[in-house]
């Protein structure tokens, strides 16, 4: 495949940068749900 | 004198589904027969559910085949020979961004034009927005990238990439509003009016452009036009592409969602929690008069 | 009283401390001459370059005058609370903000004459009679269509700290639809680059129906966004 290293490179930009918001929602939402007590949430 | 219980006050004003739910949960408590219960709070530090986790799975499915079918299966394009592997991502990251702006558009609508002003409305709006953003940014930066593999430039003024950069700044815009401070209220009804005009001025934005660009003579003769020639295959890594991306801003609106209520729920609590302080501060003088 | 009696009230209103206080005429014209100016040094002066680009300057020019002149509309409406009392006094907001809009809109139209006539004087255009109608229609039509724009945002952005900074950030893109009209239709209307007057029409038509779509839409959005 021409131009592998940059095809390759922007699907792993991609994906690396969807992957590090992903965390980061599920991080934070993690911290936030440490502080409040479950029969305050919705979806539990 | 009346002693306010922190955990009374903040379940009157935790948000709008909390309330209910938690009535019931005391109310199906006490109905068991052991009375009141002052039941130990659980903190499940997660806002997944087994919903969540489901789609999340179904994500990484679809995110690894369209890798397959994008990277693997999927044959050149006859113009644009490899490059159009990066449509596969790019195409789908607009249209779900797209999908996004709509969902804030409507949750503004539904938050506004609704007598009773839901907040939850108003957090999806905010998650559906900032995960557009993300989206747009995605698709301006594989978008750039495609067009220094087909047209050698970074960058070009045709009407679809000025649009999309607009789009852009626009949303950005949108985020900085919500971050203006005061109450949930206040800023759900300041955030729903730009949301709406939002989605009004992408149209002018668009015809603008469109009429702009299409009156400039292309000085290279490179096709601006980002379809590629669709090939069976490729539709369908196209498809598995919008599919997986799909997947992903579903699971992304939901976690978010529930964020933006964990905070607004923490800001009413950190709020009662001040006012409880500040009235037994003024105890010792009621009690004299 | 009727909307458009307030309308004018508030118009006359704006108009009057503009006229007693000069801020307008001794800072921002002068800011928007100094644009113009500087804008040869980044083109370092190239008259050819210029003359072809004049059009797009003044358009620019406009565009930044317009983030000093909406902040300088609510200014004097936030210093004393002015705009609370208004409303708390039953003011309807419609009225409130197409008021405005005519205020800020007629401040605007003068510098954008002004600037015009900078372009003739710094730039070397030319303004030809056969242009004349789509050069004055397309004046008015994006005044309307930037001061509907600018008191919508100026509105949301007035009055608490750390709000003034979103208001370029806001508007920018929200213009440049009427920066793109605008632009070209006064090439057309001025013959830059070979363009014929029947060129810019169309996107006098672009500036209408924005200039509409932002006035009915801000009139109902500016209630809600000042009510807080």
């Amino acid at each position: 495949m021409e131009d592998a290293g940059f095809i390759l490179g922007s699907y792993a930009l991609v994906f690396g940068a969807m992957g590090v918001y992903a965390w980061r929602a599920l991080r934070g939402g993690r911290r936030l749900a440490r502080q409040v007590p479950d029969r305050e949430k919705y979806w539990t | 004198m009346t002693t306010i219980d922190p955990h009374e006050a903040a379940e009157g004003t935790a948000g709008d589904e909390a309330g209910g739910s938690a009535d019931q949960a005391v109310r199906s408590r006490g109905r068991s027969g052991a009375g009141p219960v002052v039941g130990a709070d659980t903190y499940d530090a997660t806002t997944g559910t087994r919903g969540t986790r489901l789609l999340g799975v179904a994500t990484i499915i679809a995110m690894a085949w369209l890798v397959v079918f994008g990277l693997g299966f999927s044959p050149e394009d006859r113009d644009q020979r490899e490059a159009v592997r990066l449509l596969y991502v790019h195409v789908p990251t607009i249209w779900i961004a797209y999908l996004a702006f709509i969902v804030t558009a409507v949750s503004s609508a539904m938050y506004l034009f609704r007598k009773e002003h839901r907040l939850g409305w108003d957090r999806l709006a905010g998650a559906s927005a900032e995960i557009g953003v993300v989206f747009v940014a995605v698709t301006l930066v594989v978008g750039s990238l495609w067009g220094r593999l087909t047209w050698g430039v970074f960058w070009q003024w045709d009407a679809r990439l000025t649009t999309t950069a607009l789009l852009f700044v626009t949303y950005i815009g949108y985020l900085a509003v919500r971050r203006l401070g005061g109450s949930h209220q206040q800023r759900a009804r300041r955030s729903a009016v730009i949301g709406l005009l939002a989605v009004l001025l992408l149209p002018l934005v668009h015809w603008s452009v469109r009429l702009w660009r299409s009156l400039h003579q292309e000085a290279t003769v490179l096709d601006t036009d980002l379809d590629p020639d669709i090939d069976g295959l490729m539709a369908f890594s196209l498809f598995v592409g919008v599919v997986a991306f799909t997947l992903l801003y579903v699971w992304l609106a939901l976690h978010r969602t529930r964020a933006l209520f964990l905070e607004d729920a923490l800001d009413d609590r950190g709020l009662d929690a001040a006012l409880v302080a500040r009235r037994a501060e003024a105890a010792p003088v009621g009690r004299d008069a | 009283m009727s909307l458009w009696r307030i309308a004018r009230l508030v118009a006359a209103k704006d108009l009057l401390v503009e006229r007693r206080s000069r801020v307008v005429t001794n800072q921002v014209l002068p800011f928007a001459g100094v644009t113009m100016v500087i804008f040869a040094f980044a083109l370092d002066a190239n008259q050819q370059v210029l003359e072809r680009v004049a059009p797009g300057l003044v358009w620019l020019a406009t565009m930044f005058s317009l983030l000093v002149l909406v902040q300088r509309s609510f200014a004097i409406e936030t210093d004393d609370g002015a705009l609370d009392a208004m409303r708390v006094a039953g003011v309807d907001a419609r009225a409130i903000y197409l008021g405005k809009t005519i205020g800020l809109g007629a401040q605007l139209l003068v510098l954008e004459v002004l600037l015009l006539f900078a372009a003739v004087i710094l730039y070397g255009e030319t303004i030809r009679v056969e242009g004349l109608v789509l050069l004055v229609t397309t004046l008015i039509s994006a005044t309307c269509g930037l001061a509907a724009v600018g008191t919508l945002y100026g509105g949301l952005a007035a009055g608490f700290r750390g709000r003034e900074t979103l208001l370029p950030l806001l508007t920018l893109p929200a213009v440049a639809p009427v920066l793109i009209g605008a632009t070209r239709a006064v090439e057309a209307a001025l013959g830059t680059a070979g363009a014929v007057v029947s060129d810019g029409w169309p996107w006098v038509g672009l500036l209408v129906v924005f200039a509409v779509a932002f006035g009915v839409g801000g009139a109902l959005a500016f209630g809600p966004l000042i009510d807080e």
